[in-house]
């Protein structure tokens, strides 16, 4: 008697135990999940309704972490008309993580030829980040979002 | 019920083997290339040369240095002729204190924070209230619980014991005849009231002293630097594939808390970079002080006081354009994510420097591992951290390799 006891509580524990072990499994994945697999980081989109298409021009290849930067972020209508008379607003941050970008960018100059100075870009740490610009001009308002893999 | 017991033996083999296969694989302290990115990224050889101060001309004058150390140690800067920046920054203990709350001529609601390596950072204070490292230096002088002095007792100190030093730097110093031994805007209403009689000239002369004051002091501290410790050194010899030495090899456990650290544990999100910090500020549920009886709103009140700051980036007794500004200019000013933020500190020489967080609520760095593995939530404000169901191995992994970050 006491053996099947025994036994059966070992065998409880075992199920206990592997239980544990995926529970733990589990929120290690939900937690330090990877990005989606199909993310698009093309440094040119199209707006979320089709209005723009936006390309953005980091001052490097490699965009880093931890410094401030400015980009230029070049707008066109669908048809592939620069767009210069526009008002732009930054926004972003990590998905995953649940907070937004550190700084505050914004457009500062509007360089002719589509083209935009965004300055205050910066990116305290590495993972999936998203920026999204919303664009409003005379071919309507529509936002565009990049994700970057940093 | 035989062939249970085998089924559960042979899934504890293979249990066992992953586990083995797992710690062999550790042993070997082979990195991913991701990871050895990683590595190099937190090495103090990827630091990069001292930045410039655009907003202090006299950050790399050497005369400016050496009238800056002086200051630094000399309690005629003080109210009470006691207090000098080394009392709290005391330069043996890597520039901090080792206590709760720092304390001069008063109690302060905050730790002393390092100095090494801060003229890489974009912001000062546990708060950022501050943008450069002579605008911090300024507002203890005339804080009412650390130096307790005030600006116009600063220029005659200066008058009388570092005139040449003083005037070698930054050219004549101004006439002080007649000005009260006392007056500032500060918190003493006497002396406030005697600052308000001043005309306003000569308030802009003295003031223009005191940053001076300050960008001595910032001369001086932006040349502490930091020192490679054995991590660094772990890392050159993995990155350069030479076998490692004495100084160089890092135990199991400490390559299994370095892997802990840029890995499951997640604290390279915020302690990244050869001074492993973000530079940036987070709620991470830090429990409030029992020692502090105000309420502490960490950046949210922190960036207001940066953009309104007296010696600001912007401000005329500042040397940068207000491009050079760029940190102050594109700041975040508002949001939760402000509330009860706090700055990440560096966590080189971290084992030195308990007791931890920015008030000395935890008293030693396991118990720091334990607050971000149990992730509680925070006072007000919302935390960003989330549980990490560390074992208590892991946690002690992660200890051991912070201590890898320490000169000693």
């Amino acid at each position: 008697m006491r053996s099947t006891i025994s036994r059966s509580a070992r065998t409880r524990a075992w199920l206990v135990a592997a239980a544990v072990v995926a529970s733990s499994l589990f929120s290690a994945c939900m937690l330090f999940a990877k990005p989606p697999a199909d993310l698009d980081y093309s440094r040119t989109r199209t707006s979320e309704s089709g209005r723009y298409r936006a390309t953005i021009k980091p001052e490097g290849d490699s965009i880093p972490t931890g410094k401030l930067q400015r980009w230029t972020l070049h707008l066109e209508t669908a048809n592939g008309t620069a767009v210069d008379a526009c008002e732009v607003t930054v926004d972003g941050g990590m998905p995953q993580h649940g907070h937004g970008l550190p700084t505050k960018p914004r457009v500062t100059r509007h360089l002719g030829n589509g083209d935009h100075l965004v300055e205050g870009m910066k990116f305290n740490m590495g993972g999936w980040w998203v920026v999204k610009f919303r664009v409003a001009s005379s071919a309507g308002a529509d936002s565009v979002v990049f994700n970057l893999s940093l | 019920m035989r062939a249970t017991r085998l089924m559960l033996k042979l899934a504890a083999c293979a249990a066992l083997a992953t586990v083995l296969v797992a710690a062999l694989a550790g042993r070997r302290e082979q990195w991913t290339a991701k990871e050895r990115e990683m590595l190099k990224s937190l090495s103090l050889a990827s630091l990069g040369p001292l930045p410039a101060d655009p907003s202090n001309r006299f950050a790399d004058d050497a005369r400016a240095a050496a009238l800056g150390e002086r200051l630094f140690s000399d309690a005629r800067l003080s109210g009470n002729g006691k207090v000098s920046c080394a009392t709290c920054h005391v330069p043996q203990r890597d520039f901090q204190d080792g206590t709760p709350l720092a304390h001069g001529v008063g109690t302060t609601g905050r730790r002393t924070m390092p100095i090494a390596g801060t003229a890489h950072g974009a912001w000062f204070f546990w708060d950022g209230r501050t943008d450069s490292q002579w605008s911090q230096a300024l507002g203890p002088l005339e804080s009412a619980v650390e130096h307790g002095g005030s600006r116009t007792q600063y220029a005659h100190t200066i008058a009388a014991h570092y005139r040449a030093d003083y005037e070698a730097v930054f050219g004549p110093l101004p006439s002080l005849a007649g000005l009260p031994a006392q007056a500032g805007p500060v918190a003493d209403t006497a002396w406030r009231a005697a600052w308000t009689r001043i005309p306003a000239a000569r308030q802009g002369e003295i003031t223009r002293v005191y940053a001076n004051i300050g960008k001595a002091i910032a001369a001086f501290e932006r040349r502490v630097g930091l020192v490679p410790t054995r991590f660094d050194r772990y890392v050159d010899a993995e990155l350069a594939g030479r076998s490692h030495d004495g100084t160089s090899s890092l135990s199991d456990d400490e390559v299994a808390g370095l892997k802990l650290f840029v890995g499951k544990a997640n604290c390279v999100n915020c302690h990244n970079g050869a001074r492993l910090t973000d530079d940036h500020f987070h709620n991470t549920g830090v429990p409030a002080s029992s020692l502090v009886a105000t309420v502490d709103s960490g950046r949210s009140v922190g960036v207001r006081q940066a953009l309104a700051a007296e010696f600001a980036c912007t401000s005329k007794y500042s040397d940068a354009t207000p491009d050079d500004c760029a940190e102050l200019r594109f700041a975040t000013t508002e949001g939760e994510e402000l509330v009860r933020a706090y700055k990440t500190p560096s966590l080189r020489g971290v084992a030195e420097r308990a007791p931890y967080m920015h008030a000395g609520q935890i008293a030693t760095l396991a118990g720091v591992i334990q607050h971000y593995d149990r992730a509680p939530k925070a006072p007000f404000g919302h935390s960003e951290l989330k549980p990490l169901e560390l074992s208590e191995e892991e946690r002690r992994q992660i200890e051991g390799f912070l201590r890898t970050l320490s000169v000693k």
